[in-house]
């Protein structure tokens, strides 16, 4: 009794750099992180395609030359991968920004996932048509 | 491992100690200790305390799963110690004080953050002081109590904390349990206390510093779904921003 004790917590740091090593969900946290790099990517090159429309069809011709080059079909083939497992990893989890409640129930998750694979079905189908695809 | 009959089984424990007043830094101990495999890692370290180093810290009451209190990692995932049971590590056991937080002593962690925390979101019903006492109890209907039901789950047992990435980082972070509890008052339809809350949560220490990893949902063992509360938290900022800045005709 009335003998102090000395409080002197011991804190251990985060590793800033390397702390998603630690366990495998931070692995996957990252994985759909950086995966969203290829879309930034993909996102820019579109917009070097509208600079090169707008600069005359020679330049265009070239844009278009220069997208069939082996290393542009690689990256057009990783990115599309990357796009899609982005888009899934997000298309799970969107129930949880959404929860749906019908009276007393909260409607499944397969539910507002399953709505948000739908509306990302029927919008492609829509715009590969109006591109004129089909 | 050993294991014979009636489950009976010697279980090897490494133990994360720290004592402020002797040591500078927390070092592993190891014990070996006579378990039954039905035990949970709790009864192992109560064992242990009883019988073989009285001098170990570490926090515990309800033993059932309800007062949150013995929050700990097992083999680096945040468990609670009551719920991890021993016949699902079949090797050495490695456990330490919950991550993110500073150790007190051996098991136990400095909790003031989070209890400083919990304090700055109102978790309780803020009503608008219309409805007296002599009007009976508020009613509430299966489907209004629905909506926030599994955020009241929460036994403040951390563990979120520890699983957050986010928060081991930013410390200021006011984290997944705070923000679900804040999230949990205002879907009540007891509630006015919103507008209060958000000041807090709508904030860049509040939802905005998430960055929804998913590990709080992940390691909760009352499926509160700390990530879920957050988004959804993130969902309604954004429509009061857009609702303030673009359609302030709008009556919300
Ligand atoms: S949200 Fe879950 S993990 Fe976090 S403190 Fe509450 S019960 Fe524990
Ligand atoms: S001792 Fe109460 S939750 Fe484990």
């Amino acid at each position: 009794m009335g003998e102090k004790m000395s409080r002197r917590p011991y804190v251990r740091e985060v590793p800033p750099t390397s702390w998603y090593f630690r366990m495998p969900r931070y692995m996957r946290y990252m994985a759909r992180e950086v995966t969203s790099i290829f879309i930034g990517i993909y996102t820019a090159l579109l917009l070097c395609g509208l600079a090169n429309l707008s600069a005359g069809p020679e330049k265009w011709d070239s844009f278009i030359k220069s997208l069939q080059a082996p290393s542009s079909v690689i990256f057009h083939w990783l990115a599309l991968a990357f796009a899609l497992y982005n888009s899934f990893t997000w298309f799970n989890v969107a129930p949880k920004a959404l929860p749906l409640q019908f009276g007393e129930e909260l409607a499944p998750d397969s539910v507002v996932a399953g709505g948000h694979y739908v509306i990302w079905v029927l919008l492609s189908i829509f715009i590969l048509f109006w591109a004129g695809v089909f | 491992m050993t294991e014979n009959r009636m489950g009976a089984r010697q279980v090897e424990l490494e133990v994360l100690r720290y004592n402020p007043e002797t040591d500078q830094e927390p070092k592993f101990q190891r014990y070996s200790v006579p378990c039954i495999n039905e035990w949970c890692v709790l009864d192992a370290l109560n064992y242990l305390k009883d019988n073989l180093d009285p001098t170990l810290a570490y926090r515990w009451s309800c033993h059932m799963q309800v007062c949150g209190s013995c929050g700990m990692m097992i083999n680096g995932e945040p468990k609670l110690a009551c719920k991890a049971m021993l016949r699902d590590y079949p090797g050495t056991i490695r456990i330490e004080p919950l991550a993110h937080f500073p150790i007190e002593r051996d098991l136990v962690s400095v909790a003031d953050d989070f209890i400083a925390k919990l304090k700055r979101v109102k978790p309780y019903i803020i009503s608008d002081g219309k409805h007296t006492i002599e009007q009976g109890e508020y009613k509430q209907t299966p489907a209004q109590l629905k909506r926030y039901r599994q955020f009241a789950m929460c036994i403040n047992c951390m563990l979120c904390y520890a699983a957050c990435p986010e928060y081991g980082l930013q410390p200021k972070f006011i984290g997944p349990a705070a923000i679900s509890l804040a999230h949990r008052y205002n879907l009540d339809s007891r509630d006015v206390g919103r507008d209060e809350r958000q000041e807090e949560i709508a904030t860049n220490e509040g939802v905005w510093e998430c960055t929804f990893v998913g590990a709080c949902s992940d390691v909760c063992p009352k499926h509160v779904d700390p990530a879920a509360a957050l988004q959804q938290v993130k969902v309604a900022s954004t429509v009061d921003w857009y609702l303030e800045h673009f359609m302030s005709w709008v009556k919300k």
